[in-house]
């Protein structure tokens, strides 16, 4: 493979994983809260907003079943609005953090949800407020699970970083689309899925290791 | 000065004295008046009257223990004293303040003077020991260095310095209840609550736990109510007790003077968890309607009260002027008195038996001892 295909690889590979980043740092930030609250307010729960919680979860599922790529072209406006422009990396990280963000919510609600409700009476009992239970009780004891929810949320982020290539938003489905496919240079589609595998390999890795630092409820010595 | 106050190290940010004046009640710590709570309706499962009309008190620095069977109220009473339920009707006074009036944040600096431990420990499993005691103290805005300090001082009191840095995976149900104990004891409360704390533990366990709430209790003053539905736990520890049955409360006052007159079924059932209220089978067995020539009659004696019966056998064989023999006996100590039983064989000698039979009642009752007539044996 020449240098220049090669080059073109690993500026594709670092257009993904700035897509990728970014895009789970915003989702996280909006979907671990957003989570937390799914997570904490039905009827009797520590945030109880009944009907808040029910309108969200629908936002929430709406979001969740819109097919990616059709929500890519939908929010052109609203991501030429945010980012300036509709086209590009740094505009496919709109539609990539709108679509992570529920995704993350979700994942984080469950690992929220795993947590022993005995834990929030325990808090409760010393007179913890309810924002104390979430920072000190909550997301600690949730924590491996938390790490396994971003783990997964990031390979499948890289999943849909390859479809935004559609309006241009360049990355390594991009390149294999372009190259590999339109152009016929089937050793370029495999050094894109090639990069993609070890990719995902990586981050699952990292994120298996990480939840096993963090879970201290089975002998770890 | 007493042992809890010299314990003090740092100072907590904020008192709850600062919010609201207590109410002057000096004797009782824990007061519950006209108290109902009545579960509503909810998802098709209909409500649910948990407790009816409670009236009691628990003196301060007691242990009191609450006993009952799985559904009595007992949850539901605990609960109210540390607000995390409110009752339907009535009030909960817990050191001189309504805490069933509070909410919010003064409910939140109310709860810190109020304790409680757990069946299921209830740890951080992302804590330490010496973090999972932390919490509370965190939770009340203490300093580091007090928190620190505390926090040993905690480990020792309840016996595992050494345990410090282990997480509580790698400790035993008896080492996480301690950690349990000392997490509650943190912010010095002056009540304690324990929700059926040694339920899930070995007996071996559950004594040493015993022990060490008592010790608790003696050294700082701690006012212990138990929640249980373990006659032993009852037995070993508390000095006054309340019997729940169905959200009732059927029986309360000094465990010696409940235990060694019961008058309710349901207290006379866990009475009978101590001390036994069947005959061994193979004198059972044996036991027929009518004498028989050198035979004996099978008296049972009940037995209550300090130093009761332990010399009642040779008194009797004095009175009678025979040897009596003894068949059975089953007594234990509740809250400083004799409570059980002892089964007594009167020999049929020269005079009739029915003759035997009389005089023995006669001079039971005489000695103001309940006894029963169960028969005859060989």
């Amino acid at each position: 493979m020449s240098p220049e295909l090669v080059n073109l690889i690993i500026q594709a590979t670092f257009e993904s994983l700035y897509m990728v980043g970014i895009a789970a740092l915003l989702g996280t930030a909006f979907g671990l809260p957003l989570g937390v609250f799914l997570a904490t307010s039905r009827k009797g729960e520590l945030f109880a907003a009944p009907i808040v919680n029910r309108v969200l979860g629908i936002v929430v599922n709406a979001t969740r079943s819109t097919p990616f790529i059709i929500l890519v072209v939908a929010i052109i406006p609203f991501t030429r609005l945010i980012a300036g422009t509709s086209i590009g990396s740094t505009a496919a990280i709109v539609p990539l953090t709108i679509a992570s963000t529920p995704f993350i919510a979700r994942l984080v609600e469950a690992a929220i949800r795993e947590v022993d409700g005995g834990l929030i009476e325990t808090a409760s009992s010393f007179g913890a407020s309810p924002l104390q239970i979430v920072l000190k009780v909550l997301i600690p004891e949730a924590l491996p699970g938390l790490l396994l929810a971003l783990t997964l949320a990031v390979v499948s982020l890289l999943g849909y970083s390859a479809m935004v290539g559609a309006v241009g938003g360049g990355g390594l489905g991009d390149l294999g689309i372009r190259y590999g496919y339109q152009r016929f240079m089937p050793e370029m589609m495999l050094a894109v899925v090639v990069v993609l595998i070890a990719l995902v390999q990586l981050v699952q890795s990292a994120g298996d290791f990480l939840a096993r630092r963090v879970n201290r409820r089975l002998r770890h010595r | 000065m007493n042992a809890h106050q010299s314990l003090a190290i740092g100072q907590p940010i904020e008192t709850f004295d600062a919010i609201s004046p207590p109410v002057t009640e000096p004797d009782a710590m824990v007061r519950f008046e006209g108290i109902s709570k009545t579960y509503p309706a909810y998802r098709g499962k209909p409500g649910v009257n948990a407790l009816h009309n409670i009236d009691f008190a628990i003196p301060r620095g007691s242990v009191a223990g609450v006993i009952g069977r799985s559904g009595a109220g007992k949850s539901s009473l605990v609960r109210l004293i540390n607000g995390l339920e409110k009752p339907t009707t009535g009030r909960v006074i817990v050191d001189g303040r309504d805490i069933s009036a509070l909410t919010g944040r003064a409910l939140r600096l109310a709860q810190r003077s109020i304790g409680m431990i757990f069946q299921h420990f209830n740890l951080l499993s992302s804590r330490t020991a010496a973090d999972n005691i932390a919490l509370p103290l965190e939770i009340a805005g203490w300093a580091k260095a007090d928190i620190k300090a505390r926090v040993t001082e905690l480990l020792a009191l309840v016996g595992i310095a050494d345990k410090h840095d282990r997480y509580p995976s790698e400790l035993s149900g008896g080492q996480k209840q301690r950690v349990g104990i000392a997490r509650a004891l943190a912010t010095r409360p002056s009540v304690l609550l324990s929700d059926e704390a040694t339920s899930a533990l070995d007996p071996q366990t559950t004594r040493a736990i015993l022990d060490l709430l008592a010790n608790i209790n003696r050294e700082l003053g701690v006012t212990i109510v138990l929640i249980t539905h373990e006659m032993s736990v009852v037995r070993q520890l508390a000095k006054e007790v309340v019997v729940l049955d169905a959200g009732h409360v059927v029986e309360s006052g000094h465990v010696a003077d409940i235990f060694t007159h019961p008058k309710h079924p349901i207290t006379q059932s866990f009475l009978a968890e101590v001390i036994g209220d069947s005959l061994p089978v193979s004198l059972a067995s044996r036991i027929v309607p009518g004498p028989s020539a050198g035979g004996h009659a099978v008296i049972r004696i009940e037995v209550r009260g300090a130093g009761a019966g332990e010399t009642l056998v040779a008194r009797l064989a004095r009175e009678l002027g025979r040897d009596v023999s003894l068949l059975s006996a089953r007594i234990d100590e509740i809250g400083g008195q004799h409570v059980g039983s002892l089964v007594l064989g009167i020999p049929l000698g020269v005079s009739s038996a029915a003759d035997a039979v009389t005089r023995t009642l006669a001079f039971l009752s005489q000695h103001q001892f309940s006894a029963e007539h169960l028969g005859y044996v060989a």
